[in-house]
C-alpha cells in the first residue's frame, strides 16, 4: 500500500510539473508581445525593453521557466495586467464561490444519478430502464449554458420563484441555497446522466457475480442483497467517476458562472481572455487543473480505504 | 462472383432498422441539405438590420387571440426578428452552417492527429509511454479549460476556436484508438501479414486502420456532438465566432438580454443546437451497439 501511495504521489508531482510547463509555454504562442501590452500602446522601444527586463522576459526560456516554477512554489502567480494586483489574492476571493457551485452540482448528481443508476439496473430492459437510458442521452446533449438560460427564463424571470443570478452565500445557508439551485441544476445534468449510466453498468456487473448468487441462495432478502452486498462493490467505479466528474464540473462552472452572473473563477477567466490578460488566464487555468489533479489523487487514496485489493498491488 | 456488401452498407442497413436512429439519421441529412442550400433559400441577409421591425414575433403570432399580436407579425419573417430587426430564420440557417462546419472541421482535425498518435502509441511500445503520458497531461485540463487556454493565448476567432476544439479532442481519440490497436495487434492475421513481409507502414495504415475503423466512426460521431456544443458554448461566451456573423451560441447570447420581451430568441437557436447534438449522440450510441458491441459501458 505504501508503494501504491508513493507511486500515486510521484505521478501527481510529475503531472503538476508538466501542467505548469504547458501553461508557462503557452505564453510563447501569443500573437502579441506581453511586454508591449504591459508598457501600453504609446510606449517607446526603450520603455518596452525596460518592461521586458523587469518581467524577466529577456532571459532564456528555461531560466524563465525556472523562475516561474520557483514563484509557483511560493504561491506567487504574478500580477494582473488589468488591476496590477497579485493574482493569488484575486483568485483566493473567487475560488470558494466556484467550489461552492461545483460542490452543489456534484451533490445533486450523486443524490439523483446514483439512485437512478441502481433503479435502472434492477429494472433492466423494462420500459422504465429504456425511458431513463434514453433520457440520459438527452441530458448529455443539452448545452449547459442553454439549459441554464432556460431555467433562468422559466423559474426566475417568468415565475419569479428564484433569483436570476449572483452567488453571495454558501449553498447550505437559506440565501445561498436559493441562489445555488438553478446554476447547480444546469451544471449537473450531464453529470447526473453519467453517474446513472456508470451506476447502472457497475450494478449489473456486480449483480452477476458469484458472491451475490451465494447470498441469494442463502436466502438473504433481495433488498439486503442489493443495498448491503452489491452496492458496496458497485461504488468503486462510481468513485472513479466522482473524481473525473468533479473536474468536469469545475470546467463547466466557468460557463455556468457566466450565465448566472456569478463572480467566481470562471468569470475571472473569461474576463481575462476578453481583455487579453495573459497571466490571469494562465494562473486561473493552472489553479483549476491543479484542483482537478488533487481531487483525483484524493479519490485514488480513498481507494486504499474502500478497496482492499489495492493494498496488494 | 458477387461483391460482398461492405461493412458500412451492412451497418447502415442495421442502423436504419432502429426507428429512433433512423429518425436521427433522416433529420441530420435534412439539416445538412438545408444548410448546404442556405445561400439560395435563406429569405433575408442574416446581418441586415431593420429598426422598423425589431422583435417581430414569428408565425405563432398568427394564432394569437389578441388582434394586436396578430398584426405585429411581419410577413416574410417566419421565425420573427431579433433586437436589431434581423431575420431569425436566416440567422438560424447561416449560423447552423458555421456550427456544423466548425464541428466537422474540428472533429476531422482532432481525428487525424488523435488517430495517428493513438496508432503509433499502440503499435510501437517505445512510443507508447511518451505519447500517452503527454495525452494524460492534456487530460488534466478538464472540460473546455484546454480550449480556453488556447483561445486565451491565441485570441478569439472562429479559426482559433476550431483549432482549440480539435486539440481538445485529440487525447480522447488517441486513448481509444490506442486501446483498439493494442487489441488488434495481438490477432493472428496481423502476425500472418507480417510474416508475409508487409512493412510496418502497410500494417498500421492499411490493416490495423481498417479494423479500427468501426471504432473511429463511432467516436467521431459522438465527438461531432461535443464539438458542436463546444463551438456554440465558446461563441456564447464571446470567444468563438465574432459578431455580427450569426452562430447558434452567439444568437443565444444576444437573446439572453431580451428574454422577457422575446424568449423565442433563446429558445429557437437552443432547440436547434439540442436537436443536432441529440441526433449525433443517438446515432453514435446506436452505431456503437452495431459496430462495436464490446464498447458498451
Amino acid at each position: 500500500m505504501k508503494r501504491y501511495i508513493a507511486k500515486r504521489l510521484a505521478m501527481v508531482v510529475l503531472l503538476l510539473f508538466g501542467m505548469s510547463f504547458i501553461v508557462f509555454a503557452s505564453l510563447y504562442i501569443t500573437p502579441r508581445d506581453p511586454a508591449q501590452m504591459v508598457a501600453g500602446a504609446a510606449a517607446t522601444e526603450a520603455e518596452i525593453a525596460n518592461v521586458r527586463a523587469s518581467l524577466g522576459l529577456d532571459k532564456p526560456f528555461l531560466v524563465q521557466y525556472g523562475i516561474y516554477l520557483k514563484n509557483l512554489l511560493t504561491l506567487d502567480l504574478g500580477t494582473s495586467y488589468a488591476t496590477r494586483q497579485p493574482i493569488i489574492d484575486e483568485i483566493a476571493v473567487r475560488l470558494p464561490i466556484t467550489i461552492n457551485l461545483a460542490t452543489a452540482a456534484i451533490l445533486i448528481a450523486v443524490l439523483v444519478g446514483i439512485p437512478l443508476g441502481i433503479l435502472t439496473a434492477l429494472k433492466r430492459d423494462t420500459w422504465l430502464d429504456n425511458l431513463l437510458t434514453t433520457t440520459s442521452l438527452f441530458a448529455i446533449s443539452i448545452p449547459n449554458f442553454w439549459l441554464g438560460t432556460m431555467l433562468m427564463l422559466i423559474f426566475a424571470v417568468k415565475l419569479k420563484w428564484l433569483p436570476t443570478g449572483g452567488m453571495t452565500d454558501f449553498f447550505w445557508t437559506p440565501t445561498g441555497f436559493r441562489q445555488a439551485i438553478l446554476p447547480a441544476l444546469a451544471l449537473s445534468t450531464s453529470t447526473i446522466a453519467s453517474f446513472m449510466r456508470i451506476g447502472r453498468s457497475a450494478m449489473l456487473d456486480v449483480l452477476q457475480s458469484d458472491y451475490i448468487r451465494t447470498a441469494k441462495a442463502k436466502g438473504i432478502p433481495q433488498k439486503k442483497v442489493v443495498f448491503v452486498h452489491a452496492l458496496r462493490n458497485a461504488m468503486i467505479p462510481l468513485l472513479t467517476q466522482f473524481g473525473t466528474s468533479f473536474g468536469g464540473l469545475l470546467g463547466g462552472a466557468i460557463i455556468t458562472e457566466q450565465v448566472f452572473v456569478i463572480n467566481g473563477l470562471g468569470t475571472y477567466l473569461i474576463n481575462a481572455i476578453n481583455t487579453v490578460n495573459y497571466p490571469v488566464v494562465q494562473s486561473t487555468v493552472l489553479v483549476i487543473a491543479t484542483m482537478f489533479v488533487l481531487i483525483n489523487l484524493a479519490v485514488d487514496l480513498i481507494y486504499c480505504l474502500v478497496d482492499p485489493r489495492v493494498k496488494y498491488e | 462472383m458477387t461483391k460482398r456488401p461492405s461493412f458500412l452498407a451492412k451497418a447502415t442497413e442495421k442502423l436504419l432498422k432502429n426507428k429512433l436512429a433512423a429518425l436521427c439519421f433522416v433529420l441530420l441529412v435534412l439539416e445538412v441539405l438545408l444548410l448546404l442550400i442556405t445561400p439560395w433559400i435563406a429569405p433575408h441577409d442574416p446581418e441586415a438590420t431593420n429598426a422598423a421591425i425589431k422583435f417581430a414575433p414569428g408565425f405563432w403570432a398568427k394564432f394569437s387571440s389578441d388582434p394586436a399580436v396578430r398584426a405585429s407579425y411581419v410577413p416574410g419573417y417566419l421565425l420573427g426578428t431579433d433586437n436589431l430587426g434581423r431575420d431569425t430564420l436566416s440567422r438560424l440557417l447561416w449560423g447552423g452552417r458555421v456550427s456544423l462546419a466548425v464541428g466537422v472541421v474540428s472533429t476531422a482535425m482532432g481525428l487525424f492527429l488523435g488517430v495517428i498518435l493513438g496508432m503509433l502509441a499502440g503499435y510501437y511500445p517505445k512510443l507508447d509511454n511518451p505519447i500517452m503520458r503527454f495525452m494524460d497531461l492534456l487530460f488534466t485540463f478538464p472540460g473546455v479549460l484546454l480550449a480556453m487556454l488556447i483561445i486565451g493565448m491565441l485570441g478569439s476567432s472562429t479559426f482559433n476556436a476550431t483549432l482549440a476544439i480539435s486539440i481538445w479532442s485529440v487525447p480522447s481519440f488517441a486513448r481509444m484508438v490506442r486501446g483498439k490497436v493494442l487489441q488488434i495487434k495481438q490477432e493472428d492475421y496481423i502476425l500472418a501479414i507480417r510474416s508475409l513481409g508487409a512493412t510496418d507502414f502497410r500494417i498500421i495504415f492499411f490493416h490495423v486502420l481498417k479494423n479500427a475503423l468501426p471504432l473511429i466512426i463511432v467516436i467521431a460521431t459522438m465527438r461531432m456532438a461535443s464539438s458542436i456544443i463546444s463551438i456554440s458554448t465558446l461563441s456564447y461566451l464571446g470567444m468563438g465566432v465574432p459578431a455580427p456573423a450569426p452562430e447558434w451560441g452567439s444568437m443565444i447570447a444576444t437573446g439572453k438580454g431580451f428574454m422577457w420581451e422575446a424568449p423565442e430568441l433563446i429558445i429557437i437557436p437552443g432547440v436547434a443546437v439540442m436537436i443536432t447534438v441529440i441526433c449525433f449522440n443517438i446515432l453514435g450510441d446506436k452505431l456503437r451497439d452495431i459496430l462495436d458491441p464490446s464498447l458498451r459501458d
